[in-house]
Formats: C-alpha cells, structure tokens, sequence
C-alpha cells in the first residue's frame, strides 16, 4: 500500500480532509494511503487510553495546511482572548474530571484527563482557523446546531431518535460513573458502547449525508479539470484550425485539406480515445519532431528541431509536448519570424522544453488574462501536471517559452 | 576571366565537397568575404590539394565518397597543424559528426546555415575559436548526458575531460536554442570572449575524452 512519499514539507490536506486533513497530509508525505494513517490513529487513541487524542489537535494546531504559509498556532499566539477562553473551557473540564474522579475511580478519568489539552487546542483551532476551515468545522457540527435551534418544527423521527439517544447516553455515562476499580480494559466499554451508540443515533444522518457531500464535491472537481483538459484540447487543435480556414478562406483546396485532417483529429479523439497530435507517437523526441512536422506543414515557417536525451512518453508528458506545440503554433503565427527553435532536454530528473523566436515580441502584461491560447493551454497545463511555463517576451525582442515538467518516480524506474 | 581581387588578410579557404554545384553555389555565396583558393571533391584530391595550398580554413563534407571527412583530417593534421577545418554537412547523422570532430574539426555547420553566418564561422575557426551550430551542441549536451550509468567503467587519463562543467552545459544549451554568442554572453552575465572560452573548452573535451560512453552513443545511433 506504500508508494513514494511527496517529498515536500508535511502539509495538512485539506482537500482530502475527515477532520483537520492531518491523516491525508501525513499519508501523502510519507507515500500511505490515508485510510491506512487514519486507522492507525484510533487504534493509537484507543490503546494510549485517549492520550494520542490531544496530539492529534496539537499537530492541527502546529502544521500548516498545505497552500497557506503560516500554522493556525502562529495566529492564536496573537489571540489572547482566545488563550483565556481556551484555558476557561479547559479548567471546566477539569473540575468536572476531578468530580467525576469522586464519585468513581477509573474509567471516564484515565480517558478525560487528556481531553482538557484537546478543550485547549480545539478552542484555539476554532476561533483562529481559516475561513474555509471553519465553515468545514461548522459542516460538521451544523446537525448540533440545527438540534438548538430548530426545536419548533422537528419532525417526529427525530424527536425520537433524541430521545433514544439521550436514554442511551444517560445510561451509558451512569455506567461509566458508577464503575468502581476500572482497571480492567474491558470494565468500561459497556458504557463507552452506550455512549458512542447514543451519538451514533443522534448524529449519523448528518454523517452520511456530510460523506455524500464530500464525494460529490471531490467528483465536481474532477470534472471541472476535465473539462478544463478538454477546452484546453479543443482550443488547440479546433479553434486553431477555424482560425486558419478563415485565414485561407480563397484557396477552397487548402480549406477542405484542412478541415479533413482536423475532422480525422476529433474523431480519433472522441471516438478512439487517441489525443491529437499524438496519435502514434511512444517517444518524447518522437512527439518533438512530429510538433516540427505539423507546424512547418500547416504554418510553412522552419522548426529547428534540437532534442537532447529521449523516454517513453507518459500521460504528463503529453500534456508537456500539447504546452510545447501550442507554443510553437504560437510563434508561427503571431511571431513574424522567418524560424523557431525548439529546443527539448530530457535529464534524469526533468523535461524542459524552450521554444524561442526572434519575432516580434509582446508585452505580457498587457495580454488580456482571458486570452486562452498562453494562459489556459499552456500555463494551465503546465501547473495541472505539476510543471511550470515561463514566458519572456518584450516587443521587438522576440519570444521565448520554456516548459519545465519534473519527472514522476515512474519515469526513472530502471 | 575576372578572378576578384581579394583584399590581403582574408581567410584563405579550400572547399571540400562532392556536390559541384554546392561548390560553386558557396563560392559564389561568399564571394569577397573569404579567399576560396581551391575546391576538391573527394577525400584523395583534397588531401592532395591541401598539401599544396595551405589554407586557413578548409570547408569541409562530412560525406565523401572516398571515406568520409575524417580521413581527410587524419591525413593532413601531421603535416599541417596550422590548418583548420570546419564541417559542414546537410544530413546531421550524429555520429559522423561527432568521428569528423574527434579527428580534429574545429566546429560544424549545417547547410542550411546563412551565408553571413557561414561567412562568420570561417573566420572564427581562422581565429582558432571553437563553432558550434545548435544541432552539434544538443549532440555534445546528448554524448555527455550527466547520467551515466551505474557500472559505468570509465578508464579515463583524465577525469575532467569527461563532463561538462554546468556553465558549459547552460552554454550548449542556449547554442542548441539558436543563441549567438553575443546573446549568450548577455544572457549569461559574461563576456563573448567567456562564451568563446567555454566553447573551445567543450571542442577540447570532445576531442581528448576517452570517455567510451561518447563512442557508445555513437554506436547506437548509428544502429538507430
């Protein structure tokens, strides 16, 4: 179940979160799967008789989520309300911990008393979370809320599911507190059973429902970067294919040579799953010079071709050659310069690719951010799998992209 | 018969090349800009014809007919150190590159070079500067490639000769984007006379490296 880790610093995820993101963020940071990390955590709350607990809110508290620069402790230092009102809720517990410990010795105690530094963290973590974190935290507790609140119109179900649970959770603390001599393990976990059915019953709709919304929300996502890919694709190859017929409106020859290669393209794509471009190309340096082929035929401008080292290609460094075409039909086109250079090193570690021409050159700062062409089939590209695109130009100086992908741990494999 | 009169201090230049009508076509290209003192068209006559003239530079095939460029090199080279050669060819097949440069070619060109540009290679190799077109640097930047393999055994007299240092790699690599000099310079923060150094430095390990993973690449890009 172990692949490589990311290698990064270890990050809370908070796109892949059941609480603080703190299993997903270790699980991608040492290469487990989360569910491995989160299994592995109750099992360490359970058997460390709840002091593991506080440690997982110190960790929320202390490790930053990934994408943000500072911890939500760094914040909370600075809130000193926030430290008395967490030291108050902690103190309460407290006094109730040491009550209980009067009137039983054991069970609710030994689990308690490690929950008064989770009171703390968990008080910090709430008022000085991020915005999105607490509109999660609030998801989660948004059932609780609803129970306060809306007590006028509640449905009859669930009036009798609270007081199930009540019933269930009076009896089961009532166990938990009349234990005597709690030792044993197995002692409390009639009254601990009582408890966690109690909240089981009260919360686990909203659970579900909370997991629904989940995956939905990771299934939108997945889309919306398909249909991104897809844009960024149908850009490429339709749009440019429009604009060129428009350019070559009076050679009819030239249109319906055009207009065939481009429908032969979609169809492979669509119907035989073939991206376009890269229709029988297995190797980097292949796809290279075949970007060489179709510029210098559809745009009759010269591509020196210099490619240095090759691999196989993979489904990243497709996207790599589709970044490095677009950029090339770019120079073509808008360019003016009598040749491009496209350039291609494959190193152990990385791919780069530079395409340069000594045309007319642009202001990049004053491109409009929506034209599609650099920012969306390019840059977008580039940071969707994990790579980047720099873009130098000034007017009259000419052009140069370069593409950087770093290579994943499969394409070193020996 | 109007031979032009060529002003003194011109490179002196043989052509070497089986195809008469590039020959002529280059003669005629680089008209006054260099002194073309003779033409060959194949690697005996050539071998012959350098020994009489002594020029500066000679342009040359890397295919002839007769055995390819670098027996012509092979053959002058004792003789006549002074002599320089640059290759020139049309196909880019690598490794006969690399053999035409290994025997002692100061640089190389392809065809489809401009002819100012051309004009501009013949006096820097005159100069006894190093010229690399683009192709020869991602070939360089290929037969180099910094991954060597594990049990790699390198008997080397000379371990230096057998990587590029990161300057020279970052040189080859704007070379291989169709940099000049000049840019490279700008680019890089140095001086054209560090590029030029950096170049000839590179020429020097291509010739002196006995590093055999050079003749391997070679090798298989010859099966390839």
């Amino acid at each position: 179940m172990r692949n490589r880790g990311n290698g990064g610093p270890l990050r809370r995820d908070p796109d892949d979160r059941l609480g603080a993101g703190l299993a997903a963020g270790i699980g991608a940071w040492r290469g487990f799967s989360p569910t491995t990390v989160r299994i592995a955590c109750v099992v360490a709350a359970l058997f460390s008789q709840g002091w593991a607990v506080p440690f997982y809110f110190v960790g929320w508290l202390l490790i930053p989520a990934a994408g943000e620069k500072t911890s939500i402790g760094a914040k909370a230092r600075h809130d000193s309300r926030g430290v008395a009102l967490a030291i108050g809720l902690a103190s309460l517990l407290a006094v109730f911990l040491l009550l209980a410990g009067v009137l039983n010795d054991g069970a609710i105690e030994v689990y308690g008393w490690p929950q008064v530094a989770s009171v703390f963290c968990l008080t910090l973590i709430w008022r000085n979370a991020s915005e999105s974190e607490r509109a999660a935290m609030r998801h989660l507790i948004q059932p609780l809320e609803g129970l306060w609140t809306g007590g006028g119109k509640m449905r009859r179900g669930t009036t009798l599911r609270i007081a199930a649970s009540a019933v269930l959770l009076v009896a089961g603390l009532g166990w938990l507190l009349s234990l005597h001599g709690g030792t044993a393990l197995l002692a409390p976990l009639g009254g601990f059973v009582l408890v966690a059915a109690a909240i089981v019953l009260l919360l686990g709709p909203w659970w579900l429902r909370i997991a629904r919304d989940l995956v939905l929300e990771r299934q939108a996502r997945v889309r919306a970067q398909e249909r991104a890919d897809m844009a960024a694709r149908v850009h490429d190859s339709v749009l440019q294919t429009l604009a060129l017929i428009q350019r070559r409106a009076e050679d009819p020859a030239a249109v319906v040579q055009l207009a065939r290669a481009q429908e032969r393209e979609l169809r492979s794509w669509l119907f035989e799953g073939r991206a376009p471009g890269d229709a029988d190309v297995a190797s980097f340096a292949e796809g290279i010079r075949g970007i060489q082929r179709d510029v210098e035929a559809r745009h009759e401008v010269p591509v020196e071709v210099v490619t240095v080292g090759d691999c196989p290609l993979d489904e990243h460094l497709g996207a790599l050659l589709a970044a490095a075409g677009e950029a090339t039909v770019n120079a073509a086109k808008w360019s003016g310069a009598g040749v491009i250079s496209l350039f291609a090193e494959v190193e152990p570690d990385k791919v780069a690719v530079a395409v340069r021409d000594r045309g007319k050159g642009f202001d990049p700062d004053a491109v409009p951010a929506d034209r599609k062409g650099v920012a969306e089939s390019i840059r977008g590209r580039m940071s969707r799998h994990g790579g980047e695109a720099i873009v130098q130009s000034a007017p009259g100086e000419g052009t140069k992209v370069t593409l950087m992908l770093p290579r994943s741990a499969d394409g070193q494999r020996r | 018969m109007s031979a032009p009169a060529v002003p003194a201090g011109l490179p002196r230049v043989v052509l070497v090349d089986d195809h008469g009508l590039f020959r002529s076509g280059v003669r005629a290209e680089l008209g006054r800009q260099v002194e073309v003192v003779g033409e060959a068209d194949d690697v005996a006559p050539a071998i012959e014809l350098i020994a009489r003239v002594v020029p500066d530079v000679v342009l040359l095939d890397v295919h002839l007919p007769g055995g390819g460029g670098q027996a012509v090199i092979a053959a002058v080279v004792r003789d006549h150190p002074q002599v320089r050669f640059l290759a020139l060819s049309a196909s880019d097949a690598p490794e006969d590159v690399i053999a035409v440069i290994r025997a002692g070619a100061r640089g190389y060109v392809t065809k489809t070079i401009s002819t100012a540009d051309l004009a501009d290679a013949i006096r820097r190799v005159a100069d006894g500067d190093a010229v690399f077109s683009h192709r020869l640097a991602g070939f360089v930047l290929d037969a180099f490639a910094s991954a060597p393999e594990a049990h790699d055994v390198r008997p080397s007299f000379d371990p230096e000769l057998d990587q590029l240092t990161n300057r020279e790699r970052e040189v080859l690599r704007l070379i291989a984007q169709g940099y000049t000099y000049r840019e490279i310079a700008r680019e890089l923060f140095i001086s054209a006379k560090t590029v030029e150094s950096h170049v000839s430095s590179v020429l020097r390990k291509l010739q002196l490296s006995s590093r055999h993973q050079l003749t391997r690449w070679a090798a298989e890009r010859r099966l390839a």
